[in-house]
């Protein structure tokens, strides 16, 4: 057994987190960063924070992450990171030639009090950022929430200081797509373009960490939201964040500085919450559905219906970040599964609320912890085992001692690959989640059946 | 291609270009870490080692803690390591390694998989977070009764002030096991090398020496600076007991607390890692009388001489002439895989920018093959692992490395016993014998080559445009940005998902690795049919 030290009996913890089902706020700043054409993320501490997120988003999507640090010593720590950060910003300029520059802080210039504010502004006056170059900060400290919150909190900064607002609304509507899969990002635009609606969508990952190989290497590649769409967000109809914990505050804060409506949907995981986000999209932009959609939706509806006898019932286990689960959960009840055991590390008191209201139809027969970890998560299992485990790929040595079928969703996954070219949101995201889950299902069932009952047609 | 590929680049050119496009201080600094080797004259080269990283720059260098926790720390099974911080830096560094880990039995200890953190929040940032570090210490040992717990400090606990040896020696006190801990914030030092010594530095006080129990193996020795990465510290050992020669402790993959405290009682040291463990070898010689040596298990040549390097140390004909059995069998395979690969691989040039010792060390794999090492470079090593040991005394001492603290070690009273007496050390010595020595990576390189020590983004590409090589080795960061450019790269810190690389066998398989990468098909694909042939033949449609 490879978590041979997971006892059944649950003891309860106050101080020790085993198997986190979250890491820190800087990774999430630095992925929002990448998702700005041009943009070069940078990390405001001790170089193994950037080398840490740099190694995990790059085994996650195995694709160049280009990130910079101010690469704080022992001095630099008693006596403040501004000489490191206006080094950092005069070398990256000069050789890396960036159009934009994404710092986020970290637990280390958090707790000094580095005011990045201060010093990026002192660097705009003293010209060691050029003209026409813009450089966007967020706090992101790592002992408060969690990657989301950081993801959350890059967005917002990006939003309140580039959004400018002329008064002349440019017909568009703002989507912050939460913290998704560049293939997720892409199918919202997709979604978004067969409504006739041309949104802004920020940040935009796909095309950045899902390039093609061509033979050159680009610093910057194409994709990402182009910085005269982040201008021009504060001319936008109206706002639409998916995703409470990643992209409420984004949208409110673009509603406060900009006054533009906004209101905040489910991530577009599963049947029910992608039929709200069409609807709410085709509300706000005054569009109708086009048929192609709802031969979309009809399609995830007709294979659901038609592999009901294996879905209905099986037990599921979920860790991963609040914004998907919710969704998913509801996903899960929508197609007849059970979720039954649901952690995040993510805090955030509005999220067994809303599992619990989801599946309502259960009872108390439910699991919620939040924050809570994947320990935990093992010794639910231990004590009431499940069918089906969802989570990231730390989940795997929670499947393999306990043989349990394992579909890997959410961040990091970094021993398989689909999870940047194929979406889970959407109509067709629901088709490809459905087919990975009736995929380790109906696996399992083959390898357990006795020769008799090994069937050719299932 | 075939044939020998001649280096045709300046290196000086290179550097030339490289620096034009710092800002003029830091191509100032940035130039004394580059270093081209224009002739075969190297004696008077220097190499700016170990140095602080420009912010900014796109290093590919790790911290502290990385290298504490992550490094030396990381492979040991059977001890809790928590780590006293915020969530990330537990997260980033739980199973990443690639260490494995061989417990004797299905119920023996192994905490590998699971990742402990004191996950700190921002009220224990403002009030202190020792109350919750003692009560995760309590709740860890309440529910996995753990031998050991040790404690890993991160960035904020030092700058909070919390003291960790305190709470460490308290609960120590209280629940009777073997608790210490480690000031590793992320910001000490310059790289992973700061993290390392504090880390072996704190196993040697609060672990080695804890048991005397003395195995009659009749060659005992230690392995240091063996990580175990893709299973390179098993096939080191059953190669090792094919020679008849028993490990009591590997620093430290696939170790166990428990073979830390009994080291001691090996009569040799053989340093694998020189930059991440030498001091260790040191201080062992200086308490305990026992003499160390530099090998290396990486290429068989290597291993073949490191073989007869232990042998020579033991005296023992019938160990001498049981490797010398073991070197010619084991050779028999790796003779015929050369013969078979070499033609597909001959000329062709690589480039490789590691850790503190496998960008040396790995160099002969390549020659194996009939391919040149165009330009090489450690990411934290120190000036001796470029220069060898004799310039240890000129390295002047600095504001960051003044921080890592250097143990004052004395002979133990009652267990120095020095397993050479000054005469025998002297006469193997005369024979050619070189205790402690590491010339470094310098006489190896050729002529034409560049050093880049500590390399970034910019530097790596540049050198790309530049020479061209065929093949280049680093680690996951650079990976994907290499293999952009139609490169094959290879990761040499966690070999990718390969491996084990070292020994004899292990060469086989580096070897079959590299055919594999230099000769995928898929490097030939880079172009579609209308990208070589734009021009269009016909029309679509009616106009």
């Amino acid at each position: 057994m490879l978590l041979r030290h997971t006892p059944k009996e649950i003891k309860e913890r106050k101080a020790l987190a085993v198997n986190p089902a979250k890491t820190c706020q800087p990774i999430g700043a630095m992925y929002a960063g990448l998702g700005i054409h041009g943009c070069l993320p940078h990390s405001h501490g001790s170089q193994g924070c950037c080398a840490y997120h740099r190694s995990t988003l790059t085994r996650h999507y195995r694709e160049p992450i280009m990130a910079a640090t101010s690469s704080f010593t022992e001095g630099a720590s008693v006596f403040g990171g501004q000489a490191n950060l206006l080094q950092a910003l005069l070398t990256i300029f000069t050789t890396y030639n960036p159009d934009m520059v994404a710092v986020h802080t970290t637990c280390l210039s958090e707790t000094i009090g580095d005011d990045v504010n201060q010093i990026v502004k002192k660097a705009y006056k003293d010209g060691t950022i050029p003209e026409g170059k813009y450089v966007v900060h967020a706090a992101t400290p790592s002992y408060v929430g969690s990657h989301v919150t950081g993801f959350s909190n890059m967005v917002k900064s990006i939003a309140v200081q580039m959004a400018e607002k002329t008064g002349k609304s440019n017909g568009r509507v703002n989507i912050v797509p939460g913290f998704v899969e560049p293939s997720d990002m892409a199918e919202i635009k997709r979604i978004a373009a067969m409504l006739g609606v041309n949104p802004i969508l920020f940040p935009d990952t796909s095309g950045v960490v899902n390039g093609p190989l061509t033979g050159k290497f680009e610093m910057y590649p194409k994709g990402g939201t182009p910085i005269s769409d982040l201008k021009s967000a504060g001319d936008s109809m109206a706002s639409i964040g998916l995703g409470a914990w990643a992209s409420a505050e984004p949208v409110k804060a673009l509603d406060a500085q900009c006054k533009i409506p906004c209101q905040v949907q489910d991530l577009p995981i599963g049947l029910l919450a992608t039929d709200r986000f069409v609807d709410a999209l085709r509300t706000v932009a005054g569009v109708s559905v086009p048929d192609c959609v709802t031969q979309e939706r009809g399609q995830l509806l007709d294979v659901i219906s038609d592999m009901q006898p294996h879905l209905y019932g099986k037990k599921v286990a979920l860790a991963g970040d609040p914004d998907q689960l919710i969704p998913l959960t509801e996903f899960l009840v929508t197609i007849g599964m059970k979720p039954v055991h649901i952690v995040t590390g993510t805090p955030g008191k509005a999220f067994t609320k809303r599992i619990k209201e989801i599946t309502a139809r259960f009872g108390d027969q439910i699991n919620v912890q939040n924050p809570g970890d994947m320990f935990l998560l093992h010794q639910w299992i231990k004590n009431e085992p499940v069918d089906l485990l969802i989570c990231n790929t730390y989940g795997k040595y929670m499947a393999r001692d306990e043989d349990i079928p394992f579909v890997r969703h959410g961040f990091p996954i970094l021993d398989r690959i689909g999870h940047a070219y194929f979406p889970t949101v959407g109509y067709k995201g629901g088709l490809h989640l459905l087919e990975k889950i009736l995929g380790v299902l109906m696996d399992r069932k083959d390898r357990d059946a006795s020769e008799e009952t090994f069937e050719l047609v299932e | 291609m075939t044939g020998e590929r001649t280096i045709t680049v300046n290196p000086e050119d290179v550097k030339k270009e490289i620096l034009a496009k710092y800002p003029p201080k830091v191509a100032r600094k940035r130039g004394k870490q580059i270093t081209p080797v224009s002739s075969d004259e190297k004696e008077s080269l220097q190499v700016g080692a170990n140095v602080r990283t420009v912010p900014g720059i796109i290093t590919q260098r790790g911290c502290c803690y990385a290298g504490c926790k992550g490094v030396i720390m990381g492979p040991t099974r059977d001890i809790i390591n928590l780590t006293h911080g915020p969530i990330g830096c537990g997260f980033y560094s739980w199973l990443t390694r690639r260490n494995q880990t061989r417990p004797p039995s299905d119920d023996a200890e192994n905490y590998m998989t699971y990742c402990f953190s004191t996950d700190m929040q921002d009220e224990d940032i403002v009030f202190g977070g020792e109350k919750k570090l003692k009560a995760a210490i309590q709740e860890a040992y309440d529910i996995f009764k753990p031998k050991a717990i040790s404690i890993f400090s991160t960035c904020p606990v030092g700058l909070i002030g919390d003291d960790v040896h305190a709470v460490a020696r308290e609960m120590k006190a209280k629940l009777g096991i073997n608790i210490f801990g480690f000031s590793c914030e992320g910001y000490k030092g310059v790289s992973q090398s700061a993290g390392h010594h504090i880390a072996n530095n704190t196993i040697f006080t609060h672990v080695v020496g804890l048991n005397d129990t003395i195995s009659d193996a009749k060659y005992k020795i230690n392995l240091l600076g063996e990580y175990n990465i893709g299973g390179d510290a098993f096939i080191i050992d059953d190669l090792l007991e094919k020679c008849g020669i028993s490990v009591v402790s590997t620093f430290s993959g696939n170790s166990t607390i428990d073979q830390f405290a009994n080291c001691h009682t090996a009569d040799l040291n053989a340093v694998m890692c020189h930059r991440s463990i030498n001091y260790v070898a040191d201080m062992l010689e200086i308490k305990y009388g026992i003499p160390w040596i530099k090998i290396s298990f990486l290429g068989p040549k290597s291993t073949a001489q490191s073989l007869r390097k232990i042998a020579a140390y033991f005296e023992d004909q019938e160990l001498i002439d049981t490797v010398e059995k073991v070197i010619a069998e084991e050779m028999v395979p790796v003779e015929a895989k050369i013969k078979e690969i070499k033609p597909r691989c001959e000329g062709k040039t690589a480039m490789m920018f590691v850790g503190g010792s496998r960008a040396h060390h790995y160099q002969e794999l390549f020659w194996d093959l009939g391919m040149k090492v165009l330009s090489a470079g450690y990411e934290f090593a120190h000036r001796d692992d470029y220069e060898g040991r004799q310039v240890i005394p000129d390295i002047k001492i600095d504001a960051d490395s003044r921080n890592i603290e250097e143990l004052e070690i004395e002979p133990d009273e009652t267990r120095y016993n020095p397993r050479k007496t000054e005469g025998q050390m002297k006469a193997l010595e005369e024979k050619g014998f070189q205790f402690k020595a590491y010339e470094g990576m310098i006489p190896d390189m050729a002529k034409g080559s560049l050093i880049v020590d500590d390399i970034s983004h910019h530097e790596t590409e540049t050198l790309i445009e530049m020479y061209k090589p065929d093949i280049f080795c680093a680690g996951i960061k650079e990976k994907y940005a290499v293999q952009k450019h139609g490169i094959p790269m290879k990761q040499l810190h966690s070999y990718d998902s390969g491996g084990p690389y070292a020994v004899f066998k292990g060469a086989i398989n580096f070897y079959e690795e590299i055919d594999r990468m230099l000769n995928a098909n898929i490097w030939h694909y880079l172009e579609a049919p209308w990208q070589k042939a734009p021009e269009l033949s016909g029309k679509y449609a009616a106009e």
